[in-house]
């Protein structure tokens, strides 16, 4: 018997859960120009994160899923991506997507139950949430290959849990962007929940970054509650990708510290004091003790930076609740470039028997 | 002009559009070097590169799914999934994404793929490659279903379908491959989606059916004329939108109908042309719709198949049920 192949996984930290350097930093990690513009967007997410559950617990909002705890993950890898890629988000990236200028209104509009949230004013190439888990991957992978093909130097950036990690269609996406060599990259949020399905039943894998090598695609793990790790192997995956390496799989290692959704109570399954403990390992605390240790940060600029977020939610908030009621007619306008003749009986119809009530006010509806 | 096949004609249309259209690619398995297991892509990988005529991996979901996100990045993608039967893995894909996508973001993100996929029976292929799903396809909306039924309307609908801003279905019946040749010029002209192609006129009766089983309807309008009646026979064409006019039109004239399909009766597509006849078109009616299709069961291995396709004698006495009525 002989070894014909063997593997390893690498996994990423720099700084400690106190904020402490674990060794040399990256360039960037020194420099607070780079690192503020990151915390700033980490907090905000917080900021949004809880005012929306706000508004859908005093029923101004629908169902919405909560980042929590990951807001290292998505602020790390969108801040290492260009404007002219794309993003392929499920629907706990919010992180990701504010700080591809997505605006906290059209989130709130496509947690409100409006589509016209998904029609990002920016990022008009990104995808919008994608809810069929794992799905996005695919995706991801057909848009890669697009680029590869023009020759263009952009790469594509999708985002999955560790639930999708069961799903065919993230071995599929991989299989196909490794054979493709397409600049890919696939983050896998890995907040160790399922809705209520721990890591532990998801999968029998050591770590779900090796999932990669079935592929033949680089796998790799970092810490996903430290910014500076998540952002240097988000920046290495990227620049591999535009420069034709291929695919890259990152699992960041993160903690839901929420419900998996309004909807969903998690103290039915799984222990606060647990949930309590794995607050000490939060993102945004870890690189706050390290701006500060930079000599970057203090309480006067965190009280600022907090009035500056809670103003920022607050007129998204406001434009949200302002926004003007979506038409009856847009349920068809949007289905097809031009509506086929087969459809306008139908639209007419909408049309003559649209309540009065369809003039409502975005959160009336959400009881 | 060439007489071709309809398989041909699918090769004419897609290697057209390559031409014509460098956004163009076609996926899916064993396409390229061995051009299709039924040959629709011969010789295209040779011509227009492996970048553009690409074998994948064997996988339904990705195929689909990276077809998807191609198309939204600008390609304009056709996906070849190899057998009907094979494309339920990629159904998530097709009712979740490529039918909502332009819907989901207003119009900034647009899908403009081809499925293409052989279908139905009568070619005595093993389990899993007779398959008719257009139905559950057509109940989809977002998605328009095309089901060609001669190799000049495989070539003008494909390139209508290639060219078209949203997803389309393309169903081609198999045993229409190489059923017969016809002249098709290699000329660039679509034919329009959404409408429906009188085949021959009549007086007395409207048959309507599509794909394969045109073969038989037209059989079976044949044998009628040799009686003396009159049959009309449309081909659907594209079957979702439905262009039913055309068909109200018709019944209009002739006060009958007899619907001909080839997959299982109990909500397939003559369930929605018979209701929408009803709706629209009751007090031209002589007689109730007939519909003569496949059977509730599951599609039989090739010794049963041809017990299971409709055949001209059931056609023929469903027409006679609608002359017999009054």
């Amino acid at each position: 018997m002989s070894t014909v192949a063997r593997f390893h996984i690498d996994h990423t930290r720099f700084l400690d859960p106190q904020g402490e350097p674990l060794g040399p930093l990256p360039d960037f990690a020194c420099d607070p120009a780079r690192l503020v513009p990151m915390y700033r967007a980490m907090y905000l997410t917080r900021s949004f994160d809880a005012k929306a559950i706000a508004l859908q617990r005093t029923g101004k909002l629908g169902t919405f899923a909560s980042a929590l705890g990951q807001e290292a993950i998505g602020v790390g890898v969108a801040s290492a991506m260009r404007p002219e890629d794309a993003l392929f988000p499920s629907y706990r990236e919010h992180a990701a997507q504010l700080v591809r200028g997505v605006r906290i209104e059209e989130s709130l509009r496509y947690w409100g139950g409006d589509e016209r949230g998904s029609d990002f004013a920016e990022a008009r190439h990104d995808f919008p949430n994608c809810v069929p888990i794992g799905t996005q991957v695919c995706h991801a992978a057909g848009a890669a290959y697009a680029f590869r093909l023009r020759g263009e130097a952009r790469a594509a950036v999708c985002f999955l849990g560790d639930g999708g990690s069961s799903k065919g269609d993230f071995y599929e996406g991989l299989n196909f962007a490794a054979v493709w060599k397409a600049p890919l990259l696939v983050v896998l949020s890995n907040n160790q929940w399922a809705i209520s399905v721990p890591r532990s039943a998801q999968s029998a894998t050591a770590t779900l970054a090796q999932k990669a090598i079935a592929a033949g695609v680089e796998g790799v793990q970092v810490d996903g509650n430290d910014l500076v790790a998540v952002h240097h192997v988000a920046r290495e995956a990227l620049a591999k990708a535009r420069a034709g390496g291929g695919p890259t799989l990152i699992e960041a290692v993160t903690y839901r510290l929420g419900d998996h959704t309004t909807a969903d109570d998690a103290s039915r399954y799984r222990d606060p004091a647990v949930v309590q403990e794995q607050w000490s390992f939060e993102p945004l605390t870890r690189l706050r003790n390290h701006l500060v240790k930079l000599g970057a940060w203090g309480p006067e600029k965190e009280e600022a930076l907090a009035r500056e977020c809670a103003e920022t939610v607050n007129a998204a908030v406001e434009a949200y609740l302002s926004t003007p009621p979506p038409t009856t007619a847009a349920m068809f306008d949007h289905l097809f470039a031009t509506l086929p003749a087969a459809l306008a009986a139908q639209r007419d119809e909408a049309l003559r028997f649209a309540p009065r009530t369809a003039g409502r006010q975005p959160g009336g509806d959400h009881g | 002009m060439a007489e071709i096949n309809l398989v041909e004609a699918v090769n004419l249309a897609l290697a057209h559009e390559l031409a014509r259209d460098e956004a163009v690619v076609l996926l899916g398995e064993d396409i390229g070097a061995n051009g299709g297991v039924f040959r629709a892509t011969a010789g295209l990988q040779q011509r227009f590169g492996a970048g553009r005529v690409v074998d994948t991996p064997l996988a339904e979901t990705a195929i689909v799914g990276t077809a998807i996100g191609m198309a939204a990045m600008g390609l304009r993608p056709v996906a070849e999934i190899q057998f009907s039967g094979f494309l339920y893995p990629a159904i998530d894909h097709l009712v979740n994404h490529a039918a909502r996508l332009r819907n989901r973001t207003r119009g900034r993100l647009a899908c403009p793929l081809v499925v293409r996929t052989p279908c139905g029976g009568g070619i005595h292929a093993p389990e899993h490659h007779s398959e008719s799903p257009e139905a559950m396809l057509a109940h989809t909306p977002g998605l328009r279903v095309v089901m060609p039924s001669s190799p000049a309307r495989a070539y003008g609908l494909l390139l209508a379908a290639i060219r078209d801003p949203d997803p389309v279905m393309f169903l081609e019946p198999t045993r229409m491959y190489r059923l017969f040749r016809q002249e098709v010029a290699d000329d660039g002209e679509a034919l329009p989606l959404d409408v429906c192609f009188t085949l021959r006129g009549g007086t007395d009766l409207t048959l309507v059916s599509w794909g394969a089983m045109l073969h038989e309807t037209q059989a079976a309008a044949d044998a009628l004329a040799a009686e003396g009646i009159s049959a009309e026979v449309i081909d659907v064409a594209t079957l979702k939108p439905l262009d039913l006019p055309t068909i109200l039109e018709s019944v209009a004239r002739t006060g009958r109908c007899v619907i001909v399909h080839e997959a299982a009766r109990t909500a397939g597509l003559g369930a929605e042309i018979a209701a929408s006849l009803a709706e629209e078109g009751l007090y031209s009616l002589l007689a109730p719709v007939q519909r003569v299709t496949g059977y509730d069961t599951v599609m039989p291995l090739s010794r049963l198949e041809y017990q299971y396709l409709p055949s001209v004698e059931r056609i023929v006495a469903a027409a006679r049920k609608t002359l017999e009525a009054s």
